[in-house]
């Protein structure tokens, strides 16, 4: 069908930068338009900065059906016509490009700054770079009947600094657009320029969550370009954690949930339990989110035989103590009626948006990394992949539910079987002149990192897609016809991160 | 002549001392509930002293309203509370009709709590006072029902006389219609006392607040005083219920007294427990509720007309 498919790229397989096709800018807003119409989505799109006065734009693509991945690209100066009306998935990447690179996408429908920082990937002095990345233009509703609410940047709670402005009529949400940016670090400029030992640690920082989910696609990729195949028991052991960030995470959401709608007895007993699975990555790591376990070439700390019976005991305690809870929960009437319908995301309006992880999964879109583009342990055993169609708070609660059951079955049984072996190799210079894509199935959904070594085997451009970049535009959009009363809640169903999309 | 009238002075001054233990109770049983140690019972007291020492801020857009609101607050509070029989028989005031100056007290210090919240111009304030005048359009027509009922059971117009041996009296003849008035009674202070289903005391999200939100401005002694009234509320709220579902006919005063007292622990109780055992009504529902409150009265009334 299209140039791409023949690439040989999949997840966590390097290929050659030069093997990737370069169009002109007609023939590249039809192939990927053409793509993401024929069961393609786009994974990441981004610009690398080639020579003065030219940007090259690359769009990887993954096909979840038949677990490949595409990419193609092309060379643009400071604006090119934006695929954007052609390809809704693409928005928020052009925003995304636009502020990064100073390259203008023409003709896009909004254009505004994605976190408001001062351009990092672009060529030297964009003359005609005119994109006011201060500037962020809030659409109004001219009416004496709506009344227009400001929440933040800083919030009564502890969470992360984020401005949301709804336009709403009595308590009806009209509109709500979303302004983030406020976590800002330079993520993707400081894995490009640190050493190796340093930027382990800046990916591990990347979403304060998901340690674990980053750290490995991290250094997945850098092992692939390294050509560094780790062992059976490194990869079980990535495996596991993975699953363990995924239970702690998903249960305490749960439990946070509950404690939004004022379900007390859940939101303490998740809230304890969750705990649990934070100690047992503390058993594992010697850290409670898991930081400083994984690095290129396997892990540092190894399992021995002795903690495996206890870490089985506790998890088969954790999931005799969780079921009790998550019923009482589920099957009472007023939480029920309480989530049912609130931030219902269609099915479409998800596609067209390319969300991923529970909240896609929630709305009847079986996308999961773990299932579409198997890497390490998940080529082995496989996880369950969960499901549900209402798209609603409910939907997203009930898949959250679904996943910590399977996980948990997961864990126990890929604990008590570790391969044997040494848990790390060593892992050397780089191949320069390469591509690789590393996907992984962080707790919120697809984790992307694509890396590219420039000739002399140093990183040149890392790109971080964080799921929560797909799912912040599905926030604002499954707002609208709810209570402004319910926002907290559909907000805590979703639950992404700001600093994962702020980078 | 009437002599000065000690008794009621004093019962009134009890039940405004010990006020402030009603919220410590009812989220000391949600805690025990729910599987957390929680906070003390006198745990008010504590932050009522701690407001009270500390200074005020005012915003520059706020005026006089928005000072006058707390203390407006306070005083109706305290005189719907003299007009509660709270030995069962008699008040500090009393007169015909003062069942709706009852109500009447309550909703001027509403009235006036809700201009404060409206006076910051904050458009959050402005949202919570929205919601606090929808929800009390509803929860005032359902107390005036359960009223209409005590009357109607009693044959008395004034809250001193219907309590004691006029109740006592109407259970044997007028029991459902009794029982059904005290469940929409308690529907009522569920709503006025900002609890679950209507209201989450305990949420940090002024999205979802209704009471909590119109009072984010107010700080320091203000604050206490707004604080310390919510607490006076459950109080006077829990002695309608605890009037009507155990009217005491006997003479012994302190006793009747004491068994006032003890209703009102069990009443905090059980708002603990209907907390602990129900997630928050969303807030479009929260009006159905109201009208079912209306709805037990009216059937109450029913009943009682037949």
């Amino acid at each position: 069908m299209s140039g791409f498919d023949s690439l040989g790229l999949r997840n966590r397989r390097a290929i050659p930068l030069g093997s990737i096709v370069h169009e002109p800018i007609d023939a590249f807003r039809r192939t990927v338009g053409d793509a993401v119409r024929n069961e393609w989505r786009l994974a990441a799109f981004f610009g690398l900065p080639e020579a003065p006065g030219s940007t090259r734009l690359l769009a990887i693509l993954a096909d979840d059906q038949r677990g490949e991945l595409g990419a193609t690209s092309t060379l643009v100066g400071d604006r090119y016509p934006a695929l954007t009306p052609d390809c809704t998935e693409a928005a928020y990447f052009e925003r995304e490009v636009a502020e990064q690179c100073g390259v203008t996408p023409e003709g896009h429908p909004n254009l505004n700054p994605v976190r408001r920082h001062p351009p990092d990937h672009a060529v030297a002095v964009p003359s005609a770079d005119t994109f006011d990345r201060e500037r962020y233009l809030f659409s109004q509703i001219e009416s004496m009947d709506i009344h227009e609410v400001a929440v933040g940047p800083v919030h009564a709670g502890i969470i992360e600094p984020g401005h949301f402005r709804f336009q709403a009529h009595g308590e009806e949400v009209l509109d709500l657009q979303i302004m983030l940016g406020y976590q800002h670090r330079g993520v993707e400029r400081l894995l490009e320029s640190l050493d190796r030992d340093r930027a382990v640690l800046v990916a591990e920082s990347i979403a304060g969550d998901t340690v674990i989910g980053h750290a490995g696609a991290y250094c997945s990729a850098i092992e692939a370009l390294a050509r560094v195949r780790k062992t059976p028991r490194a990869q079980a052991i990535r495996g596991i954690t993975l699953e363990l960030e995924r239970l702690a995470n998903h249960i305490g959401d749960l439990g946070a949930i509950a404690g939004d709608i004022a379900y007390q007895p859940a939101a303490a007993y998740f809230g304890r339990m969750r705990g649990e699975c934070l100690n047992i990555l503390m058993i594992l790591s010697g850290n409670r989110y898991g930081r400083g376990l994984i690095r290129p070439g396997g892990t540092l700390f190894d399992v021995p035989p002795a903690m495996v019976t206890d870490l089985r005991d506790r998890l088969q305690r954790l999931r005799s103590e969780l079921a009790p809870v998550a019923n009482l929960m589920l099957g009472h009437a007023s939480v029920q009626a309480r989530l049912e319908g609130v931030g219902k995301l269609p099915r479409e309006t998800g596609l067209e948006l390319g969300v991923v992880g529970p909240v896609a999964r929630a709305c009847d879109i079986p996308r999961d990394v773990r299932h579409d583009h198997p890497y390490g342990l998940f080529r082995f055993a496989h996880v369950p992949v969960a499901t549900a169609w209402a798209g609603d708070a409910l939907a997203r609660t009930l898949v959250r539910w679904l996943e910590v059951q399977r996980s948990l079955d997961f864990v126990i049984e890929q604990v008590t079987s570790l391969p044997k072996g040494p848990i790390r190799v060593e892992c050397g210079a780089l191949r320069p002149n390469e591509l690789v894509v590393a996907m992984s199935e962080g707790w919120r959904g697809e984790i992307v990192h694509v890396a590219i070594t420039d000739a002399a085997g140093l990183v040149r451009r890392h790109k971080v897609v964080d799921p929560s970049f797909h799912n912040w535009p599905a926030l604002a959009v499954s707002m609208p016809g709810n209570q402004i009363s319910d926002f907290p809640l559909c907000n805590k169903s979703f639950n992404l991160s700001y600093a994962g999309h702020d980078l | 002549m009437i002599a000065f009238p000690v008794f009621p002075i004093f019962t009134l001054l009890i039940v405004l001392g010990l006020a402030p233990v009603l919220p410590g109770i009812a989220n000391r049983t949600k805690s025990a509930l729910t599987g957390r140690r929680g906070a003390p019972v006198l745990q008010l007291y504590s932050d009522l002293g701690k407001l009270w020492r500390k200074g005020v801020v005012y915003s520059r857009t706020t005026t006089v309203l928005f000072r006058l609101a707390p203390v407006v607050l306070l005083a109706t509070s305290l005189l719907a509370g003299g007009l509660l029989p709270l030995d069962g028989r008699v008040a500090l005031l009393s007169f015909p009709g003062d069942l709706v100056a009852f109500a009447g007290l309550l909703g001027l210090g509403r009235f006036f709590l809700v201009l404060a919240a409206m006076d910051t111009g904050s458009s959050f304030e402005g949202m919570g006072a929205s919601r606090e005048v929808t929800f009390a359009s509803f929860a005032e027509p359902a107390l005036f029902l359960c009223f209409t009922v005590l009357v109607l059971a009693t044959g008395q117009l004034q809250l001193a006389g219907m309590f004691g041996v006029p109740l006592a009296a109407a259970w044997p003849v007028a029991a459902p219609s009794l029982v059904l008035a005290a469940a929409g009674l308690f529907i009522v202070t569920l709503a006025e006392t900002c609890r679950v289903p209507v209201d989450d005391p305990l949420t940090h999200l002024e999205l979802t607040m209704i009471h909590e939100v119109m009072i984010l401005d107010h700080s320091g002694p203000d604050l206490a005083l707004i604080l310390y009234a919510s607490s006076v509320k459950m109080a006077l709220f829990g002695s309608l219920i605890v009037g009507v579902l155990a009217p005491r006919a006997h003479e012994q005063r302190v006793l009747a007294f004491g068994e006032l007292i003890l209703g009102l622990g069990l009443v905090a109780i059980a708002i603990g427990v209907v907390e602990s055992i129900m997630a928050r009504l969303r807030m479009n529902r929260v009006p159905h509720l109201l009208v079912a409150a209306s709805a037990l009265a009216g059937l109450a009334l029913i009943l009682l007309l037949r």
